[in-house]
């Protein structure tokens, strides 16, 4: 406690001494920050669809493809296409070898369409598809040589126990109000997300660039947040990253200019 | 001899010191025009007069600063990244020069950032 006491009057003191001594003015800037991909040879983006799994109460596939189509539209200058999105699923499996995990009702009964990705490993049966080129080149001569957004997307309940610090009121004597950092044992539940966007080149159906990201959320055991709602708050966070892979964005900030 | 010698040191000492002190002013009218077409927006201008204070003054942290935040808003992000280093290894205890560097950081990462996981 003393030495973060210490470490906080030294830095407060560090910025005061510094203020005193120099003349400074805040300004407004704005970062450009130029697209990681070279989009220039597009005039369309077509956002294809995914392969998702992780929970049931998130179409993984409909949401992330409608959430991508909406912010290109509007942080983007490549004209999105609207289209269905591909059954990627049933395109990755078709001639090839049916996942062990399929969705049957009862035993006996045939499996009732694709089957249910849980977990990472029920992913990897699909990956092959987003390398089959002459796949995507139909899909680029169908939709006039686009630059295709596909990939996975995995969203998932978890659930974590440990210890958590968290800051508390209390009041001394003197009725005064002080926060101090407790360190409590909790059980906490909430989603973790796992997208890979794969950009596909729609001329040769090669692909050209692929990004993973992970963001999870957690919450109080006895809170009750909806699964949709913890999604968009995920996805909300690495937009803008996914954005700046096709654009350029201007970032907006302040700086402090010295005398 | 070794009167001579500190009284030569005195001397040059002497001469030097408004020098250094010519240069820093000099480089200060530099900063000062710089701030204020900043102000008004005209950012390649204020990088031509930063540009200038720190060759008149290459010890003048300020003017560093100034020409990162300017080449940062232009969007010269390597040489952004050169000015903000310069200027933290001149005035390392500088917090607004600190805390501007640590924002640039912040938005550099995320522009380089790929495949993170």
């Amino acid at each position: 406690m003393t030495a973060r006491l210490a470490r906080t009057t030294s830095s407060l003191a560090a910025v005061v001494l510094t203020a005193a001594c120099t003349s400074y003015f805040e300004i407004p800037i704005e970062t450009p920050i130029r697209p990681k991909l070279d989009v220039s040879a597009f005039q369309r983006v077509f956002v294809a669809g995914f392969v998702a799994g992780g929970t049931e109460d998130v179409d993984g596939n409909l949401e992330t493809t409608r959430l991508l189509r909406s912010q290109l539209r509007t942080k983007s200058e490549l004209r999105v296409i609207d289209a269905d999105a591909l059954p990627l699923m049933e395109v990755a499996l078709d001639g090839h070898e049916t996942p062990a995990a399929t969705n049957v009702d009862k035993p006996g009964d045939k499996p009732s369409g694709p089957p249910t990705i849980k977990d990472d490993a029920d992913l990897e049966p699909y990956e092959h598809v987003f390398a089959n080129v002459e796949y995507w080149k139909r899909i680029g001569e169908e939709y006039q040589q686009p630059l295709i957004v596909t990939g996975t997307v995995m969203f998932a309940p978890q659930a974590r126990s440990g210890i958590v610090q968290r800051d508390q009121e209390v009041y001394d004597s003197f009725g005064r109000r002080r926060v101090v950092p407790v360190r409590t044992y909790m059980e906490r539940k909430g989603f973790v997300l796992k997208p890979k966007f794969i950009f596909i080149d729609g001329r040769t159906g090669t692909v050209l660039h692929s990004e993973n990201y992970r963001e999870e959320i957690l919450y109080n055991a006895n809170q009750t947040s909806p699964a949709l709602s913890s999604y968009f708050e995920l996805m909300d966070r690495l937009i803008p990253s996914f954005l700046s892979t096709l654009s350029s964005q201007r970032i907006k900030g302040t700086r402090i200019l010295l005398q | 001899m070794r009167l001579f010698s500190i009284f030569a040191v005195f001397l040059l000492t002497l001469s030097a010191t408004p020098l250094a002190a010519d240069a820093r002013g000099d480089a200060k009218k530099q900063v000062e025009f710089g701030i204020a077409v900043a102000q008004r927006g005209l950012w390649r201008e204020a990088i031509y007069r930063w540009e200038r204070a720190t060759q008149i003054d290459p010890t003048y942290a300020a003017a560093h600063n100034n020409l990162a935040i300017a080449y940062e808003h232009e969007g010269e992000l390597d040489k952004a990244r050169a000015a903000y280093e310069k200027a933290v290894e001149l005035e390392p205890g500088n917090s607004f020069i600190k805390q501007n560097y640590e924002l640039f950081k912040e938005i550099n990462d995320r522009s380089t950032r790929q495949d993170n996981q």
